[in-house]
């Protein structure tokens, strides 16, 4: 049964998606499969971070904190004992476009697990001490990076990126900030985010069509049809050029790069992505790894990669070195990027890049959870199941020329914004 | 699209049952040679996982030579005469493929994740640079400044790791856990293209090595590719002795402060010296494992719901078990303090809940739930090839067998109350232990 399949010529994996539409009218995607007794539920719904209110950044982050932390009849205590007796996996996060959510459940606690995900989802309690420790972890958190060089570079290039738009704030918030977050903000906030048209599910493992389409109208059945979504507007990388120094006293100046990146809708995305693993997408292949560590022994990790916000497609990067060197790793970074830019790469390159894009697509869907996870970021972007089979065609469709069109416009000049953490030399 | 369930392509799990510990299918393999196999069925992908482990890790470094195992981990993508640098990478990225490697204190492993059907190449290439590395002084130099750059990114950076690298200096006085994996600043100044030759002769031979492939291969076809590769190597008659300076008994306990103007969120840890599942009496890892789930394995656990539930003295707290080395481990439990609460007061909180709990009978519940967690964890795991990979590579290389692995859930199902209270009164000793404070500059001086 599995002999002619290969990792380059994979049988159709969208024939393998089952969408499913409660009579609620939840909708889902839903991969069966009995190989490993467990199910795995992965949801999005949009608007994150971005939704905070001004002054009450932070608020989605509490949000996906709480979640967990007590609802319906149990307290928190009670809540964390049920789901360690259950032994489920039930967490939420929030991102700056989106607040995820996550199920792991052995297939024989099914029922109970969504149950209890149900809980989650509709009658949390958001007790005034659950409140208090979530907050107290989250300004735990921002303390603890108040220093660190990662979360300073970060800080650093958001503010000089997105100047005045929601993407410049602090997706935790700030201490300030999470002091003024009330009960009432945070049911405020669920109303706004948790809403059917906002949402997408994915479920892979041990449970059919009918139990599935049972449980997810008892979970999320009761969400509103509409949220309440402010707008959020589209912006471009700024003030490309500019170094944002920020001063730390370490031996090792950590940057963070970016330019403007290609939307995933736009015709040349795929291009880009060919572009941006020959620039600093492949690991040991990259003409960043080879050029700043390979040759020069300048950083230890260096890569860029595709990123892209809901309301701004960028290329970023990063790299770490000793502050004695940070100029000339920056001016190899900006030689690089100058480089691909006019020369476009090379049909050697531009083969290899395709053969590992594409190769390597079956990595991603290796695990219950990862597969789960594609399925959710492909109904975000808007594509049907059928995107699954299309993407390595999409892919092998770049041509040379393409590539070269998409290395110009995705790095113009070479130029880059950085932020720099520590005492760099050789920049100003 | 269709309702199809059960074609065995990528993104569809197959009908067969997977692998796992506990389950039949996993199989245990030897070449002439003496490199050992071991071979994870997992029919639900077209996708293998193929790793190398060396039983040899940082702490096997001569003295003087701190980070040559780590060192030398990154040399070996340098290139042999064969294949020189950069094929190898260069091949498994056209392949599509991804790779790493990476250095314990107690094994160095190599590993790629690739379509099934070029599982026979990497074992080629990788077999090759088990004997044929070639170095030249114009790569190890550049490589040199590269791994001090993952120091400073690592540690020199980063107050709680240079606290880090401290306490475990201060818990080993002689065994050589106590240095980094990744070495002292000054010695991997030092480190020269020779010493990583004579560190690659010594610990790269096949008797050392431990071959381990996870995917939709059987266990003969595995072994009949691995022996056209890896077994072509010719054996050097034995496997090298690992002879490390062991740990007297600790008499004292420890405290160490660091204060940093960098650091504005305090943070204690401390950490026992205890067996690990290779040195210990037969079921006393298994209730040390246990006893760091019940203490501080999540928000139900004990250290938790009364240090950050019912005292609020902490926003978090956990404990965790180390228990997979080749000689005695480590036992971690650390906090962060809620603002305002001095560490000295939550260190003396500690010891309050640590003593009750080591006099008081252990709650059945609390027992039962660890179990449950633990166990049923065993089955998570069974969804990933690579963490499977993994757990047999670490068991293998720190001196366990396959059955040590697949019979884990039964001998946590079978610890006792007593024998959970037991470990914890024998080594949760506080003269076992080092204290380590995370704190800010002004605080300490005041």
């Amino acid at each position: 049964m599995t002999a002619h399949n290969t990792l380059a010529t994979p049988k159709s994996r969208a024939e393998n998606v089952q969408r499913i539409v409660t009579p609620e009218g939840v909708e889902a995607w839903l991969v069966e499969s009995y190989a490993v007794p467990l199910v795995a539920l992965e949801f999005s719904v949009r608007g994150g971070a971005a939704q905070d209110p001004d002054g009450k950044e932070g608020l989605a982050t509490l949000l996906a904190g709480l979640l967990d932390e007590g609802a319906g009849s149990l307290d928190s205590r009670a809540f964390h004992r049920a789901v360690e007796d259950l032994a489920v996996h039930i967490g939420f996060g929030a991102e700056r476009d989106s607040l995820s959510g996550h199920l792991q459940t052995l297939s024989r606690n099914v029922d109970q697990a969504f149950a209890l995900f149900k809980l989650t989802l509709n009658d949390a309690r958001f007790d005034a001490d659950a409140i208090d420790r979530v907050r107290g972890q989250l300004a735990a958190g921002i303390k603890r990076d108040a220093n660190d060089p990662d979360a300073m570079v970060a800080k650093a290039f958001r503010e000089a990126a997105f100047p005045g738009h929601p993407y410049s704030r602090a997706a935790r918030g700030e201490l300030e900030t999470l002091e003024r977050l009330t009960r009432s903000d945070l049911e405020t906030m669920r109303g706004r985010l948790f809403a059917r048209e906002n949402l997408k599910i994915a479920v892979v493992g041990a449970i059919d069509a009918a139990t599935l389409t049972a449980r997810l109208d008892e979970a999320f059945g009761g969400w509103s049809l509409r949220g309440d979504l402010a707008p959020v507007s589209d912006i471009a990388v700024h003030d490309i050029g500019a170094r944002k120094i920020v001063d730390l006293d370490v031996p090792q100046s950590t940057m963070r790069f970016g330019r403007p990146g290609v939307a995933k809708k736009d015709s040349d995305y795929f291009a880009a992505v060919v572009v941006n693993h020959i620039l600093g997408g492949g690991v040991f292949t990259a003409r960043l790894f080879n050029e700043v560590r390979e040759k020069r022994g300048l950083a230890y990790s260096v890569y860029s990669q595709l990123h892209e916000f809901d309301h701004c497609p960028m290329l970023v990067g990063g790299a770490a070195t000793k502050n004695e060197r940070a100029g000339e790793t920056l001016d190899v970074l900006e030689e690089q990027c100058r480089l691909l830019s006019t020369d476009g790469p090379s049909l050697d390159e531009l083969e290899k890049a395709k053969k590992f894009l594409t190769g390597s697509y079956a990595l991603r869907f290796d695990t219950s959870t990862k597969i789960a996870g594609q399925l959710v970021n492909i109904q975000r972007d808007g594509l049907e199941p059928s995107y699954l089979d299309e993407r390595n065609a999409k892919i092998d469709a770049v041509t040379l020329e393409d590539a070269r069109r998409a290395a110009r416009r995705l790095l113009g000049d070479g130029k880059v914004l950085v932020a720099v953490a520590g005492r760099p030399q050789g920049i100003s | 699209m269709s309702t199809q369930t059960s074609a065995a392509i990528a993104l569809t799990p197959g009908a067969t049952a997977a692998p796992a510990p506990g389950a039949p299918g996993v199989a245990h393999l030897k070449l002439d040679n003496g490199m050992e196999i071991v071979v994870i069925p997992d029919p639900r992908t077209p996708v293998v996982t193929h790793m190398v482990w060396y039983k040899n890790g940082s702490a096997d470094d001569p003295l003087g030579k701190s980070g040559i195992a780590h060192f030398l981990e990154h040399l070996m993508f340098k290139g042999t005469k064969e294949n020189p640098q950069g094929a190898f990478s260069n091949l498994v990225a056209e392949l599509g493929g991804q790779e790493n490697a990476f250095t314990g204190y107690d094994y160095t492993a190599y590993f790629q994740r690739i379509g099934k059907e070029h599982l026979a190449t990497l074992m080629r290439f990788e077999a090759d640079r088990m004997t044929n590395l070639l170095l030249n002084d114009d790569v190890v130099g550049p490589e040199r400044e590269v791994v001090l750059e993952e120091r400073r990114m690592r540690v020199d950076n980063d107050p709680s790791a240079q606290l880090d690298e401290t306490l475990q200096a201060v818990l080993f006085a002689h065994h050589p856990y106590g240095t980094p994996i990744i070495g002292w600043n000054h010695e991997i100044e030092e480190l020269s293209r020779e010493d990583a030759l004579a560190y690659y002769t010594r610990f790269y031979t096949p008797e050392n090595a431990i071959l381990i492939v996870a995917g939709d291969v059987d266990a003969q076809t595995v072994k009949a590719l691995a022996a056209q590769t890896y077994g072509k190597i010719p054996a050097r008659a034995q496997a090298p002795t690992r002879r490390r300076p062991q740990e007297p008994p600790p008499r004292a306990e420890r405290l160490v402060t660091l204060t940093d103007e960098k650091v504005e969120q305090p943070s204690h840890e401390r950490i026992f010296v205890v067996p690990s599942y290779t040195t210990a009496a037969p079921g006393e890892a298994e209730a040390l494992d246990v006893l760091a789930h019940i203490l501080g394995g999540g928000p139900a656990s004990v250290l938790y719901e009364t240090l950050v539930g019912e005292e609020k003295l902490a926003v978090a707290v956990g404990a965790y078990y180390m228990g997979t080395a080749l000689d005695d481990t480590r036992f971690y439990i650390f906090a962060t303090p809620a603002d305002g609460v001095e560490l000295k007061d939550l260190d003396i909180a500690l010891d309050r809940v640590l003593d009750k709990f080591v006099g008081a009978q252990l709650n059945e519940e609390d027992l039962q739930r660890a179990k449950t967690r633990m166990i049923a964890d065993a089955v998570y795991a069974r969804d990933s090839q690579v963490s499977l990979a993994r757990w047999y590579g670490e068991s293998l290389a720190t001196g366990l067998g396959v059955a040590d692995v697949t019979d884990w859930p039964d001998r946590i199902d079978a610890v006792t109350d007593a024998s959970v209270i037991g470990a914890a009164r024998k080594w949760l000793d506080k003269k076992r232990s080092v204290t380590g404070f995370l704190l800010p500059k002004e605080t300490a001086d005041a």
